[in-house]
C-alpha cells in the first residue's frame, strides 16, 4: 500500500483533534485530543521514515511517545488538582482572570 | 569438529562484521557541560526532596540550585574564552547539539537570569510567618485543595514546597539546550522539557490558588495544543528533507543536497510539505515567545502564576525561545526567507500595535506587564526579521537586556502587599511614591527601560533592533515599532504618575522589607539595566562576536 495513504489518514487524525481541542468543553477530553494530535505526528513521522527508507522518524516516535506519557502525567496532575477545588473540569468555569 | 562450529553459529555470529558498524556515539561532556551541570543538578535536587529532613531541605535545595547555576555558568564562560563562541564554534553530541556563540551567550544570560530569578524564588520574609514558620510564595503543599482542612494542617505543619527547585533547574536545562538544538528532535525535547516544569511551577501559588490553578490549566492545554503543532511541523519538515538535522533541512530548502535518492527526489519537489511544515514550527515557537496571535495566554498565565515564577518564565522563557526561532529562521530556513519575512512582517506589526494598545486598558499590574512583554516580543521580532548578522547581534543584546529588567520588575510586585498576599491592582499602587519611595523610584527605573528611554538598556536594545531592522530593509517596521513604543511609554508613565503623583489611600498596601534574596535580584535588576544603558558598547560588542551561527 502507498505509504502517502498514511501521510492522509495522520492529517485526518491531527485535524480531528485539533477540531476536537477547539471545541470541547471538558479539559480531559480536550487534552485527550492533544494526545490524538501528538499521536498522528507518530504515525506521519513513522509513514515518511518509511518513505525515505531511514529509521529517523521510527526513533522520533519512540521519543514522542516518552513526551506524551510525560505530559500526561503533569497535565492530569493539573487537571485533577483544579477539578478537586471546583467540582468541574469545564474549561469555560475556569474564568476568574476574564476581564 | 566442523558439525560443532555449524551448530554453534545457529544462535551466535561472528563478533568482526555487523556489531563493527555501530559506532558508540562521540559525546562531548566538556562542550555540553553546561547543561549536564544543571541536569545533574536537577537530578540531585530530586534525591534531596526524598532523602534529606523537611528541616533542611530548603538549604539544601538552595545550595544546590546556586552552585549549579554558578558552575553552569562559568563553565560557559570558560567554553567562550576558549574560543568555542567564535573560532573552534561546532557541532557536539553527534549534531545534536550546537556550541557556538548565539548559543554560548544565550546560554550564559538563561543561567544569570535563572540564578537570579532563584534568589526570588528563595524569598521567604514577604509573607507573615504561619505559625511560626517562615514560608515562601509556594503552595504548602499543592496537592492539597484550596481552603481545605488538609491545606491548613500542611500550613500549620509548616510544610514548603521546595520541588520548586528541582522543577526550576529542570526548567533551566530545557531552556539550555532549546537555543542549541541542532537537530529537530532535539528541538523538541528540549520544548517539552523547558515547559512541563513551568506548567507545574504555575499551578503552586500559596495565595490566589484557584487563579493559580486556572493559570497552570491555561498554560498546559494551550501549551501542549502548540507543541503537538509544532510536532507535526517538524513532520513535515522531516518528511519535506529525509532528515533531522538543520544543515541537512537547509541543505534540502536550498537545492544543495550532494546525493538525492529517489524518495527525497519524490518529497523534495512537495513544497505544501516543506512550507507548511515550517510554518507550523515556527508557530510553535511564536507561541512560546508570546506574539500575537498567538499570545492569548500570556496575560492570564502571567496573572495567575505565583510572581516569582512569572517573572522568571518571562525572562528566560523568550531568551530561550528567540533563540530557538533565530536558529531555525538563520540555519534551517534561509532559503524560504522571501516566504517567511512577509509573514514575520505582519506577526512583528500586530505584536507591538496589540500588545501596546490593549496594555492601556490594564488595570491589574502583572497584568499590564504581560501585555508588555507582548510588545517587546514584537520589538525583538523586529531585529529577527532583519535576516543579517547585526540582526543576530542586536537580538541578543535586547534579550539580555530585556531579561534583567523584566525579572527586577516581577521581584518588585512580589514586595507591594496587603492583606490578600501581593496587591496587584494598579489603583492600590498609587501613591506609593511618598509612602516607599526607593521601592517607587527602582520600579520607574524598569518602567522607563521598558518605555526604551535613553540611559537605560531599553533604549539602547531598542536602537540596536530598530537600527539592524532598518539596514535589513525593513524602514516601515521601524517606523511601527516607534509609534508602538511610543503608545507603549503612554501607559509605563502613567504608572509612573501614579505612583509618584497621587495621594496614597489611607488603607493602601504595604511594602515589605525583604531578605537579601529579593534585594539581590532587585539591585542586579537595576544594575544591568544602568549599565548596559550608559556603557552598551562593551555588550554590543560582545553579542556582535557572538552574532554568528555554526551550521
Amino acid at each position: 500500500m502507498n505509504p502517502v495513504n498514511y501521510l492522509y489518514l495522520a492529517a485526518l487524525l491531527f485535524t480531528i483533534g485539533a477540531t476536537g481541542v477547539l471545541i470541547r468543553r471538558n479539559a480531559i477530553v480536550v487534552f485527550m485530543c492533544v494526545e490524538l494530535m501528538l499521536n498522528a505526528c507518530n504515525l506521519a513521522f513513522v509513514a515518511f521514515s518509511r518513505m525515505h527508507g531511514n529509521l529517523d522518524g521510527q526513533v522520533i516516535a519512540f521519543f514522542t511517545m516518552v513526551v506524551a506519557a510525560a505530559e500526561v502525567v503533569v497535565g492530569l496532575a493539573i487537571i485533577v488538582s483544579l477539578f478537586r477545588s471546583r467540582h468541574s473540569a469545564s474549561v469555560d468555569d475556569a474564568s476568574l482572570m476574564k476581564l | 569438529m566442523s558439525t560443532a562450529a555449524a551448530v554453534h553459529s545457529l544462535w551466535t555470529t561472528a563478533a568482526a562484521d555487523p556489531i563493527s558498524k555501530i559506532d558508540a556515539p562521540k559525546i562531548e561532556y566538556g562542550q555540553l557541560a553546561p547543561t549536564l551541570i544543571v541536569v545533574g543538578a536537577a537530578v540531585v535536587g530530586i534525591l534531596v526532596e526524598a532523602f534529606v529532613p523537611r528541616k533542611s531541605r530548603y538549604y539544601a535545595q538552595m545550595f544546590v540550585s546556586v552552585v549549579a547555576f554558578a558552575a553552569a555558568f562559568a563553565a560557559v564562560v570558560a567554553l567562550a574564552a576558549n574560543g568555542y563562541a567564535t573560532t573552534k564554534a561546532g557541532i557536539a553530541a553527534m549534531g545534536a547539539i550546537a556550541v557556538d556563540g548565539p548559543a554560548l551567550f544565550l546560554q550564559g544570560t538563561i543561567l544569570l537570569t535563572a540564578l537570579v530569578g532563584l534568589f526570588t524564588f528563595a524569598e521567604r520574609r514577604l509573607d507573615p510567618e504561619a505559625h511560626g514558620n517562615r514560608v515562601d510564595s509556594f503552595a504548602a503543599q499543592a496537592a492539597s485543595v484550596p481552603g481545605s482542612d488538609s491545606e491548613k494542617r500542611a500550613v500549620k505543619a509548616g510544610f514548603t514546597t521546595t520541588e520548586v527547585f528541582p522543577l526550576l533547574l529542570f526548567a533551566v536545562a530545557g531552556m539550555l539546550v532549546f537555543p542549541a538544538a541542532n537537530d529537530l528532535l532535539t528541538l523538541f525535547v528540549a520544548l517539552e522539557v523547558l515547559s512541563l516544569p513551568l506548567y507545574l511551577l504555575c499551578a503552586l501559588a500559596r495565595r490566589k490558588r484557584l487563579m493559580s490553578q486556572e493559570a497552570a490549566v491555561k498554560y498546559f492545554l494551550l501549551g501542549a495544543f502548540a507543541s503537538a503543532f509544532t510536532l507535526f511541523g517538524i513532520a513535515l519538515l522531516y518528511g519535506y528533507a529525509g532528515s533531522m538535522s538543520y544543515a541537512a533541512i537547509a541543505q534540502v530548502v536550498d537545492g544543495t543536497v550532494p546525493e538525492v535518492t529517489p524518495a527525497l527526489a519524490d518529497t523534495m519537489g512537495n513544497d505544501a510539505l516543506l512550507l507548511i511544515g515550517a510554518a507550523l514550527l515556527v508557530m510553535g515557537l511564536l507561541f512560546k515567545v508570546g506574539a500575537v496571535p498567538f499570545h492569548m495566554w500570556t496575560p492570564d498565565v502571567y496573572q495567575g502564576a505565583p510572581t516569582p515564577v512569572t517573572g522568571f518564565m518571562a525572562a528566560a522563557t523568550k531568551v530561550a525561545a528567540f533563540g530557538a526561532l533565530l536558529r531555525i529562521l538563520y540555519v534551517v530556513l534561509p532559503g524560504l526567507r522571501w516566504d517567511w519575512r512577509p509573514v514575520m512582517w505582519a506577526v512583528a506589526i500586530v505584536t507591538m500595535v496589540v500588545g501596546a494598545i490593549v496594555a492601556i486598558t490594564q488595570t491589574d499590574i502583572k497584568r499590564l506587564l504581560a501585555y508588555s512583554a507582548i510588545s517587546h516580543a514584537g520589538f525583538i521580532l523586529a531585529g529577527v526579521i532583519a535576516a543579517t548578522p547585526s540582526g543576530i547581534s542586536s537580538v541578543l543584546f535586547y534579550l539580555a537586556a530585556y531579561s534583567f529588567v523584566t525579572i527586577g520588575a516581577f521581584a518588585v510586585v512580589t514586595l507591594v502587599r496587603d492583606a490578600g498576599g501581593e496587591a496587584t491592582h494598579l489603583s492600590k499602587w498609587a501613591g506609593l511614591g511618598r509612602r516607599s519611595p526607593l521601592v517607587a523610584a527602582v520600579f520607574a527605573v524598569f518602567l522607563l527601560a521598558f518605555a526604551g528611554i535613553p540611559l537605560t538598556s531599553g533604549f539602547a536594545g531598542k536602537f540596536a533592533v530598530f537600527k539592524a531592522a532598518a539596514e535589513g530593509g525593513a524602514v516601515p517596521l521601524v517606523v511601527v515599532g516607534v509609534i508602538a513604543s511610543a503608545i507603549a511609554a503612554f501607559f509605563y508613565i502613567r504608572v509612573i504618575v501614579l505612583m509618584f503623583f497621587s495621594e496614597p489611600r489611607p488603607e493602601g498596601p504595604t511594602v515589605a522589607v525583604p531578605s537579601p534574596l529579593t534585594m539581590t535580584a532587585i539591585g542586579v535588576g537595576v544594575a544591568v539595566t544602568v549599565v548596559l544603558g550608559v556603557a552598551p558598547q562593551y555588550f554590543l560588542e560582545l553579542a556582535g562576536d557572538a552574532g554568528v551561527f555554526v551550521r
